[in-house]
C-alpha cells in the first residue's frame, strides 16, 4: 500500500498521468464535437493513425514542427470530410463509414509509409517537441515538473478544453450545434442549414483528433511505427459517454484514464515478479469499459444522435 | 437545388450490380497509389490476376484464404442484419484459437472422430461467450456494444500473449511466445494433396447455406429480420427481443470462434499472436459488400482473399507494398456505401424555384 | 385593419413521387386578416405552408410578400431564411424545438450571427420579455424546453416568431395539443394581436373553431383549392361538404347493454416518459359490449396506460384482469394470448416492420401458431393464402401481399393492423389514436370495425385527443390527467374539457 501511495505523491506520476492524457484529451474532444452536432464518428481510430502519420512525415520531410501540426491536423479534416459526407446529406449509416473511414484512413497511412520508407529496419526519428522550460514556474516545486515541464502540445490540448468549451455554450455557434444533435428541424426552421453545421462540425472535430495521434508521433515518441494508436480512438469513444459530451467532464475522464494508465505501469514495475505484465496492460481497456457501464444508464445521449435528417422530408 | 427521394422500388439489378460495381470501382482507384508506388498499374493488376488465378496452387491459396473470411464475414452479416453491432469478430476469433488449442494440443488424447468436433464445438463456444458478454452489457446496462467489443478486442488479444507466454505455451517452442501445436487427429482433413486449403471451408460453406436457409425460411430468422428492421414493432408484436438479440449474438461470435478454429487447427497448427491479420475486422467489410446476405458473403469472400493473395504476390513481384490491398479492401467498403445509397435513393434535380420566381 | 394584401401564393403545385400534394394553389391573406386553411388529413395543407416557409420547393408557381412598406415582393423559394427574412413565421404542428436547450437559447437560435465570438444573452432577454409582456404569452426562459409543458413550448414556438419580427404568423394545428380553454385563450392573444397588423394563417380540420375565430376560411381537397369564403357567410354544412366532397354518413350505432368485465385494472401504476405521463393508481373497467372512450390532453399518461394494456410495461403496482383472470406479469406476447387485440399509436413506428412484407405483418404476432409455422420453419404458402384472403376481407390495397409493408399508405397500414388484430375476435381491443392521420373515408371505416366488434361482444378502449371521435364513438368516457382516471358520467363537450383540463371534479 505504501508503494501506491509513494506513487501517487510522486511528481513524475502526475506528470506521466497529463502526459498519456493529451491524446485522449484531443480525441475526446473532437468526438465530443462530432456527437454534439449528432454524428458519431467511429472513424477517430484511424484518424488517430493518419494525424501520428502525417505529423510526423511532415517534420521529417523538413516542415518544422507546427508545420507538421499542421498537416496533421488538415489531414485528420479531410478524412472527417469524407465522414461527413457520407453520413450528413447522404444519410447513411454512421457505424459502417465510420469503420470504413478507420479502416480506409489506416491504410492510406500505412501504405504512404511503407511506400515512402520501403526498407528501413529502424523507423527514422524526429526531433520531438520539448518540454517547455519556463523560467520561475518550471522550477516551481511539484506544479513545475507536473505542469510546466509538458510539451507546448499539452498546454494547446489545455486550451482547447476551454476554447471548446466557450463555443459551446457561450456562442451562438456552440447553441446551434447543440441544437442539431438534438433535433435538427428546430436549426432548419430558424433558417440555418443543418447540413453545413453537422459538416463543419464533423471536420472540425476531426481536425481535432488527429491531433491526438501528432502528438504520439511528435511528442509522446519521435517516430511512426504501426499499430501505435492500439485503441486509444476507441477508448476516447467510450470517454465522451463518461463525459456526458461536457468537456470539462471529458478532461477529468481523460485525466483519470492518463493517471490509471500511470500508476498501472508503475505497479507493473513494482509487482512484474507476482502478477503477469499483462494484466496490467489490460486495466486501461477494462477501466473504458467499466465507465461505459456506469455512464450508460443514465447517459443523456444526443437525441439526434445517429439519426439521418433529408432536407425537405418532415 | 438538389433533392434525395426514396425510391418505390428497389430493382434487383441494383442490388446485385451495385456490389460487384463497388469491387471494380475500388480496384480502378487502385491505380492511383500504384502510380504514386512508380508501378504501372496495368502490370499490377496482371500480376494480381496471375497470383491468384495463375495456378491450381494459387487458386488454393485463395481459397484458403477465403476461409475465415466467410466465418467472420457471416458473424458480421447475422449481427448486423439485427442490428446488434459486433465489431469484435477479432477478439472472438482469438477465443475460439485459444479453445481450440486448449483442448486439441495434448491436453485430450481422443480418437480425430471425437477430437475434431470437439474443437469444433469448444471453439465456437468460446468465440460465443465473447460476444455474450457485450451483449448482456448493452441489454442489462445499456453499454453501447460497438464500443465494449472494439475494446474486447484489445484486451483478448492481450489475454492471448499472456496466455502464450503461461500456461498455453509450447515447452519445445525455443522461448517463442507460440502455442504447442495441435495433435495431428485434431486437426481439419486437407481438401487437397499438397496444398493448404482444408476442410474448414467446406464447414464455410455448409453453414452459410445454412445461415440462408434459416434467416428466409424459419421463425428464428423471421425474429432476426423483425427485430433488426424495427425492434418497436418487434416488441410491440410479442417477440423477445432481448433474447433474439442474444441469440443472434451466440451465433454471431460462435461464427467468429469457428474462424480461429478453422485457422488454427486447419491450417496453422499452433497458436502465435498474429495469427489474424484483421479478419474480423475485414469480416465487416466482407458482410457489407454481401449486402448482409450469407450467400452473397460467399462471394464477397472470395473477392476479398484474391484482392489479399493477388495483392501479397503483386508485391513480391513489384515491391509495392501489400498494404494496398487493405486500401482496396476499404475503399469498396466506401463504394459500397455510396452504391447502397443510390440503390435507395433517387437524386432529383428540381427545377430552380429562383428562375420561376 | 386595412385591406393591403401582404401575402399572394400564385399557382403554387408541389408532388411526391406519384402523388399530387397540391396543385394549383392560390390564395392571398391580408393585413391584420386570419385565414383559416381546411382540410381533411392529406389534403395539403401542411405542404401549402411548408412550400411558404421554404421547407419544400415547389414544382410550380410563386410567392409574393409584401416587405414594410406594403410591397408586394417575389419571395425567393426553399429557404427558410428568406421566409424568415420577409416577416414570415411558422409554427410547426410538430414543434420544432431543440429540448436540451432552454427557450432562451431556441429563441435566439438563427438569429445571431453565427460567426460572433459573444452573444448578447442580456439584450435578448430582455427584448423576449418584452414581446411576452406584449402578445400575453409567457414561458419560463431558463428552464430546458424538454421540460416545458406542451401549452409553453407552442408559446415558445410563436415567440420565436415574434422575435424575428414576423408579420405573416403561420399555425400549423395549433390546437391539437390544447384543451378546448387553453385553445380559447390562445386565439384571444393571436386575436388582439391582428389588431396592430399581424396576418395569421392557421391550418385546422376543427370546424366550430373555424368558425369561431377566422375572419375567412379556404378549404382545400385532394391537394386543390376547392373553395374560398368569408366565414361570416360560411355554412356548417357546407364547408364539410366541401372538405369531404360528398355527405359522410354518420356512423349509426345502436345502444346496447354492457356485458361482464373484459378488463379491470385496479390500483395500477408504471412510469411513464415522465412523472405527468406515468400513470399513478389507476383504476379502470371495460366490459363486453362497451366502447370506453378515454379522453385527456397528450402526455397525462395515456402512452403509460396504452403500454400497460399492450403488456410493453409492466406495472410497479396493482392488477390487471383481463377476462376474469389475472396477469401477473404483462408482456405483449401474454396480452396477446389473453386475447387483447392492440392498435398502436405509432403505427408506422410499432405497427408494422417496414421492410417486411405485408403477409409476414400479418403473421407477425402468431408465429407460435401451427397454421404459421411447423418445427421452427415458416409454412410459407399457408402465410401467402392467408394474407391473400386478409387482404380481400380487410380491403387492404397495395402493390399486393409479398411486397414491403411499407410501400402501403397510411390508410391501409391501418387496415392491414386492423385485419391482424380484428382476426382473431379479441375480447378486448385497445385502440391508442386509431384514426390519427387518416382520411375521413379510412377513419370512418376505422370505427365501423370498432362498433362491429363492439356488437360482437368485445370490450374496447379508444385513446384519442380527438373529443369529436370519442363523442362519437364511446359508451362511457373517462378522462386522464396526470396520470388519474377519472370518470365524467357524461358526453357534455365543455364539462369534459374542464376535467382534460383539471378544473373540475
Amino acid at each position: 500500500m505504501m508503494d501506491i501511495l509513494n506513487i501517487l505523491l510522486s511528481e513524475s506520476f502526475w506528470a506521466a498521468s497529463l502526459r498519456i492524457a493529451t491524446p485522449l484529451i484531443f480525441g475526446v474532444l473532437g468526438a465530443l464535437i462530432c456527437e454534439r452536432a449528432g454524428v458519431l464518428n467511429l472513424g477517430i481510430e484511424g484518424i488517430f493513425v493518419v494525424g501520428a502519420m502525417c505529423g510526423w512525415m511532415a517534420v521529417w520531410l523538413g516542415a518544422g514542427l507546427w508545420g507538421g501540426v499542421l498537416m496533421a491536423a488538415l489531414a485528420g479534416a479531410f478524412f472527417g470530410l469524407l465522414h461527413a459526407i457520407l453520413t450528413v446529406p447522404l444519410g447513411l449509416s454512421q457505424h459502417v463509414s465510420g469503420l470504413g473511414i478507420t479502416l480506409f484512413a489506416t491504410s492510406v497511412s500505412y501504405f504512404t509509409y511503407r511506400t515512402a520508407l520501403p526498407n528501413v529496419s529502424s523507423p527514422p526519428r524526429i526531433e520531438p517537441f520539448q518540454p517547455l522550460d519556463l523560467p520561475v514556474l518550471s522550477d516551481l516545486p511539484f506544479l513545475g515538473p507536473v505542469l510546466f515541464q509538458q510539451t507546448a502540445l499539452t498546454w494547446l490540448a489545455l486550451m482547447m478544453v476551454g476554447l471548446v468549451w466557450y463555443v459551446l455554450n457561450r456562442t451562438a455557434l456552440g447553441v446551434a450545434i447543440q441544437a442539431v444533435g438534438d433535433n435538427p428541424d428546430s436549426v432548419d426552421a430558424q433558417g440555418l442549414s443543418v447540413y453545413g453545421l453537422r459538416i463543419g462540425a464533423i471536420v472540425a472535430g476531426s481536425a481535432l483528433m488527429a491531433l491526438g495521434g501528432a502528438f504520439l508521433t511528435m511528442s509522446a515518441f519521435d517516430a511512426f511505427f504501426f499499430g501505435m494508436v492500439n485503441g486509444r480512438g476507441w477508448v476516447c469513444i467510450a470517454l465522451v459517454i463518461f463525459a456526458s459530451w461536457r468537456p470539462g467532464k471529458a478532461l477529468f475522464g481523460a485525466l483519470l484514464f492518463g493517471a490509471f494508465d500511470a500508476l498501472q505501469v508503475r505497479l507493473q514495475t513494482e509487482m512484474g515478479a507476482l502478477v503477469p505484465g499483462q494484466v496490467f496492460l489490460m486495466a486501461p481497456y477494462i477501466l473504458s469499459i467499466m465507465a461505459l457501464v456506469i455512464a450508460a444508464r443514465s447517459a443523456d445521449y444526443p437525441r439526434a444522435l445517429l439519426q439521418p435528417w433529408f432536407k425537405g422530408q418532415r | 437545388m438538389i433533392r434525395i427521394e426514396p425510391r418505390q422500388h428497389r430493382s434487383r439489378t441494383m442490388d446485385l450490380g451495385i456490389p460487384v460495381l463497388s469491387a471494380v470501382i475500388a480496384l480502378a482507384f487502385a491505380a492511383i497509389p500504384l502510380m504514386a508506388a512508380g508501378a504501372n498499374p496495368i502490370t499490377a493488376y496482371g500480376e494480381m490476376v496471375k497470383g491468384v488465378f495463375g495456378s491450381v496452387f494459387a487458386l488454393s491459396e485463395m481459397l484458403t484464404r477465403a476461409t475465415p473470411l466467410i466465418f467472420t464475414g457471416l458473424a458480421a452479416a447475422l449481427a448486423f442484419r439485427a442490428k446488434l453491432w459486433n465489431i469484435g469478430a477479432e477478439g472472438q476469433l482469438y477465443l475460439g484459437a485459444m479453445a481450440a488449442v486448449a483442448v486439441g494440443a495434448g491436453w485430450l488424447d481422443l480418437p480425430g472422430l471425437v477430437l475434431v468436433p470437439l474443437i469444433v464445438i469448444l471453439g465456437a463456444a468460446a468465440g460465443a461467450a465473447g460476444m455474450a458478454v457485450p451483449t448482456y452489457l448493452k441489454s442489462r446496462f445499456g453499454a453501447d456494444e460497438v464500443v465494449t467489443t472494439l475494446l474486447l478486442n484489445f484486451i483478448i488479444l492481450i489475454f492471448l500473449q499472456m496466455m502464450l507466454e503461461g500456461p498455453l505455451k509450447d515447452p519445445m517452442g525455443l522461448g517463442w511466445p507460440q502455442s504447442a501445436p495441435i495433435l495431428d487427429q485434431g486437426m481439419l482433413p486437407p481438401l487437397m494433396d499438397r496444398m493448404r486449403v482444408h476442410s474448414g471451408l467446406i464447414l464455410a460453406l455448409v453453414l452459410a447455406a445454412v445461415a440462408q436457409f434459416m434467416l428466409a425460411r424459419s421463425v428464428w430468422g423471421f425474429r432476426l429480420r423483425a427485430v433488426g428492421e424495427n425492434a418497436a414493432a418487434a416488441r410491440h408484436a410479442g417477440i423477445n427481443v432481448k433474447r433474439s438479440l442474444f441469440g443472434v449474438a451466440i451465433i454471431s461470435g460462435g461464427l467468429a470462434g469457428l474462424a480461429g478454429v478453422s485457422e488454427v487447427a486447419g491450417l496453422k497448427g499452433y497458436l502465435t499472436a498474429d495469427l489474424s491479420p484483421g479478419f474480423g475486422y475485414t469480416g465487416i467489410v466482407v458482410a457489407m459488400l454481401a449486402g448482409l446476405s450469407p450467400v452473397g458473403v460467399v462471394i464477397a469472400a472470395l473477392f476479398i482473399a484474391s484482392v489479399f493473395v493477388g495483392a501479397d504476390s503483386m508485391s513480391r513481384a513489384m515491391g509495392v507494398s501489400s498494404f494496398l490491398a487493405d486500401l482496396v479492401v476499404s475503399m469498396s467498403l466506401l463504394c459500397v456505401l455510396v452504391g447502397g445509397f443510390i440503390a435507395r435513393y433517387r437524386i432529383i434535380r428540381s427545377g430552380t424555384g429562383r428562375a420561376a420566381s | 385593419m386595412t385591406d393591403t394584401t401582404v401575402l399572394r401564393l400564385n399557382g403554387l403545385s408541389k408532388r411526391f413521387g406519384p402523388v399530387v400534394a397540391n396543385d394549383d394553389v392560390s390564395l392571398s391573406l391580408a393585413r391584420g386578416e386570419v385565414l383559416a386553411l381546411l382540410g381533411e388529413n392529406g389534403a395539403g395543407k401542411t405542404t401549402l405552408m411548408n412550400m411558404l416557409f421554404g421547407h419544400y420547393l415547389p414544382d410550380a408557381g410563386t410567392v409574393e410578400v409584401a416587405d414594410e412598406a406594403g410591397h408586394l415582393a417575389p419571395l425567393p423559394l426553399g429557404h427558410p431564411q428568406a421566409a424568415l427574412a420577409a416577416g414570415v413565421g411558422m409554427v410547426h404542428q410538430h414543434f420544432t424545438l431543440a429540448e436540451n436547450l432552454n427557450a432562451l437559447d431556441n429563441i435566439t437560435l438563427g438569429a445571431e450571427p453565427l460567426r460572433a465570438i459573444r452573444r448578447d444573452r442580456r439584450g435578448a432577454r430582455a427584448r423576449i420579455e418584452a414581446i411576452m409582456a406584449h402578445s400575453g404569452l409567457k414561458a419560463p426562459l431558463n428552464v430546458p424546453v424538454g421540460r416545458l409543458s406542451v401549452g409553453e413550448r407552442q408559446r415558445v414556438e410563436i415567440l420565436k416568431a415574434l422575435y424575428r419580427d414576423a408579420r405573416i404568423l403561420v399555425l400549423d394545428e395549433p390546437t391539437a395539443v390544447l384543451t378546448p380553454q387553453e385553445a380559447d385563450t390562445l386565439f384571444a392573444s393571436i386575436k388582439a394581436m391582428t389588431t396592430e397588423g399581424l396576418s395569421v394563417i392557421f391550418i385546422s380540420h376543427k370546424l366550430h373553431e373555424v368558425l369561431a375565430f377566422s375572419d375567412r376560411i379556404a378549404v382545400l381537397r385532394h391537394g386543390r383549392k376547392v373553395g374560398e369564403m368569408a366565414t361570416s357567410e360560411a355554412d356548417e354544412a357546407a364547408i364539410a361538404r366541401m372538405m369531404v366532397g360528398a355527405d359522410t354518413p354518420r356512423i349509426a350505432r345502436s345502444a346496447m347493454a354492457p356485458g361482464a368485465p373484459v378488463l379491470h385494472l385496479q390500483g395500477v401504476s408504471v412510469a411513464g416518459r415522465s412523472q405527468r405521463d406515468s400513470l399513478k393508481q389507476a383504476d379502470l373497467t371495460v366490459h363486453a359490449h362497451e366502447i370506453l372512450g378515454v379522453a385527456g390532453i397528450s402526455g397525462n399518461g395515456q402512452s403509460a396506460l396504452a403500454n400497460v394494456i399492450s403488456g410493453l410495461s409492466v406495472p410497479t403496482a396493482g392488477h390487471i384482469r383481463v377476462d376474469g383472470s389475472e396477469i401477473p406479469r404483462p408482456s405483449p406476447a401474454r396480452m396477446v394470448r389473453a386475447g387483447v387485440g392492440r392498435i398502436p399509436e405509432d403505427r408506422h413506428h410499432e405497427g408494422i416492420v417496414g421492410a417486411m412484407s405485408v403477409a409476414e405483418n400479418m403473421v407477425i404476432e402468431r408465429l407460435d401458431d401451427p397454421q404459421v409455422q411447423s418445427r421452427g420453419l415458416l409454412r410459407r404458402e399457408a402465410i401467402a393464402t392467408h394474407a391473400e384472403e386478409l387482404a380481400r376481407a380487410y380491403d387492404v390495397r397495395g402493390p399486393g401481399v409479398t411486397a414491403p409493408a411499407r410501400l402501403l399508405s397510411g390508410g391501409n397500414i391501418q387496415k392491414l393492423i386492423l385485419a391482424r388484430v380484428f382476426e382473431r375476435a379479441p375480447r378486448l381491443i385497445l385502440a391508442n389514436q386509431p384514426t390519427r392521420g387518416l382520411d375521413m373515408g379510412a377513419a370512418a371505416e376505422v370505427g365501423r370495425r370498432l362498433l362491429e366488434a363492439r356488437e360482437r361482444g368485445a370490450g374496447i378502449v379508444l385513446i384519442s385527443e380527438d373529443l369529436d371521435e370519442i363523442l362519437g364513438l364511446a359508451d362511457r368516457v373517462v378522462v386522464i390527467r396526470d396520470g388519474q382516471i377519472v370518470e365524467t358520467g357524461s358526453h357534455d363537450r365543455e364539462r369534459i374539457g374542464l376535467m382534460m383540463a383539471g378544473e373540475a371534479a
